[in-house]
Parts: structure tokens; sequence; C-alpha cells
């Protein structure tokens, strides 16, 4: 047995939107965990600031610039993959507007970011067996999927929901090579996507106290729980869809 | 755009409140009606007519309706 069960220690990991918030913590705490890691995302400068903040005690680590919504660049990062031990699809997007404003345009650009996007990698990743026997794939949906947490998130959490409902789908079927599939589902995560200004920072300052512990996450608190998911700790967790939200959905 | 065209706009957002309350001077955050959820429904409104992103600070940086009128119109302009 391994001494460290909640170690990464020779695991690869891919994670996209490595470049900002979520995807920034988890890249990073991946590779303190003893991870190579391989993050991609859109932006070259932050993507090489994360890049930069890896762990230099692992070799190995890459930095693959592209665009989850652009078949070239999927093409082009499945060609400079190696094996993947877990893959950690944390790229989305976000957008507050009330359902009567929700067209369908509205609802095809949050869902090309936040459901077909990840879901097309993970598709590929699997068929082109990318990604090892064994391996542990997190995706990050919300308590948006699953509750009306703020009005006007309603295009944004109805994405989410899909996102969690393939989790399953794709936990029992890619259980024949005993790929595990699981979802964290974070309440309000104090990252830059909160802060666009729809929301003013007094209502963010309001809706906070909702949360029984008091505050937002913050981008630790879900990426300590995607180590623990992507861990041989949690080899027979999959299906599952992990709630880290101070308390809000009790 | 003009600010009659935007007065109308605007109303169509509440539900309960009588058209005549809608004037330029009008301090629209002090009707019984306004809401957080109102405050969402005029930005993507603005958004739709007029293709232009206001945030909640310009909502909340503005008095009557005319100044926010005054602040979607600069941002159409500048975008002209």
């Amino acid at each position: 047995m391994k001494e460290n069960l909640f170690s990464l220690d020779g695991k690869t990991v891919l994670v996209t939107g490595a470049s900002s918030g979520i995807g920034k913590e988890t890249a990073i705490m991946c590779s303190r965990m003893g991870a190579r890691v391989i993050v991609t995302a859109r932006n070259a400068d932050r993507l090489s600031e994360t890049f930069g903040q890896l762990n230099a005690d692992v070799d190995g680590h890459a930095m693959i610039l592209a665009d989850m919504t652009v078949k070239d660049d999927i093409d082009r990062l499945l060609s400079e993959l190696p094996a993947l031990d877990g893959l950690v699809l944390c790229a989305g997007n976000s957008t507050t507007l009330p359902l009567q404003f929700g067209s369908r345009d509205k609802f095809d650009s949050m869902f090309d970011v936040n459901f077909f996007a990840p879901v097309e990698l993970l598709r590929l990743l699997y068929k082109k067996k990318i990604l090892a026997k064994g391996a542990s794939v997190v995706m990050i949906a919300s308590i948006g999927g699953t509750h009306s947490f703020m009005p006007g998130n309603g295009v944004y959490g109805a994405s989410k929901a899909a996102l969690n409902s393939i989790m399953k789908y794709a936990a029992r079927e890619y259980s024949s090579r005993r790929v595990r599939v699981n979802s964290i589902c974070p309440g309000m995560v104090d990252t830059p996507l909160i802060h666009r200004g729809t929301i003013t920072e007094e209502q963010l300052a309001e809706d906070c106290k909702k949360y029984p512990l008091g505050r937002y996450g913050r981008t630790e608190d879900i990426a300590s729980g995607v180590v623990y998911l992507l861990s041989d700790a949690a080899c027979w967790v999959t299906g599952h869809d992990l709630v880290i939200d101070g308390g809000f959905s009790i | 755009m003009n600010i009659q065209e935007f007065l109308e706009n605007f109303a169509e957002q509440f539900d309960d409140t009588d058209a005549e309350a809608f004037a330029p001077e009008t301090k629209f955050r002090e009707l019984d009606e306004w809401s957080s959820l109102t405050a969402l429904s005029i930005i993507a409104m603005v958004d739709d007519e007029y293709d232009v992103i206001i945030k909640g600070n310009d909502i909340l940086g503005s008095e009557t309706i005319q100044d926010l009128y005054n602040i979607v119109e600069e941002k159409v302009q500048s975008k002209n």
C-alpha cells in the first residue's frame, strides 16, 4: 500500500482553464501534491504565470495554449498530450441575466463553453485512449446546477446541470476501463468570474451571509476536493457530485 | 436612441408600477417594486436594446432614470 493515499506522486494530470481561478489553484496544488501537470487555457500571459508557479521539484510539467471551443486547438492538444492519469475540466464561464432575457444565443454561448467543450474533450481523450486505465476525471460543476443559488443564474445553472448529468453517464460507461468520473459543485468562490460588476460588491457582501460557514469559498477549498478525487484515496468513488459550498445547500 | 424610448424600455421591466411613474427625473431605486432582480433586468435590457454593457455600479451610481440614460448614451456614442 502506498504510504500516502492522498499523494499524486507519479500521476500526470491535465487541467483546463488553468490560467485563473479554480483551474489555476488546482494546477498548482496538484503539482505540490506530486503530480506532473499539463496546463491549458487561452491566454498565454496568464497561463505562463500559472506554469511558473508549478512545483519545480516535479519534472515534465507542460503548458499548451488552446481554446477548448476551437476544433483545431483540440486536435493539436490531443496530438501533444501524453497518457493521462487525471483530467480536471475547469474551463468555464458564467453569465447573470434574468431568464426572460435568456435567448437561444445566450444559452448557446454558455453551453458551448461550459458543456459542449469539456464533453467533447473528455469524449476524445477516452476514445483515443489518452486517458489511461484507472484514470480519474473531475468536472467543475456548480450548486447553480442543483439549486437556484442566485437570481439570474438560470442559463449558467442549466449548463452545469447538464455537465453533472453527463458526469454520471460517463462514470457508468467508463468504469469498464476503471476510469472514475466525478464532479465538484462549488458554492460561490471568490474568483475573477464573480467580480465582473453585474452584481455589485455590496450585493456580493450581502449574499455571502447566506453561507453558514461565514464566507465565500476560496479556490483552494475546491482544489483540495479535486486532489482528493484524483488521488488513490478516492479509488472507489465514481459518479459522485461533491458539494463544497460552506453549507449553503444544507 | 432617445429618452422616451428608453423610458418605455425601462418601464417594461416592472410589473406593478404605473407607466406614469416613469419620467426622466424618477428616482427609480426608490420605487416600491425595485429589487436586485429588476437591476439585472435593466442590465440585460440595455445589452439587448443598445448593445452596451452597464454594470451594477452604474445603476447604484444613478439617482434618476435620466442619469442612467446618460451613462448608456455615452457608452453607445463611444462605441460608434
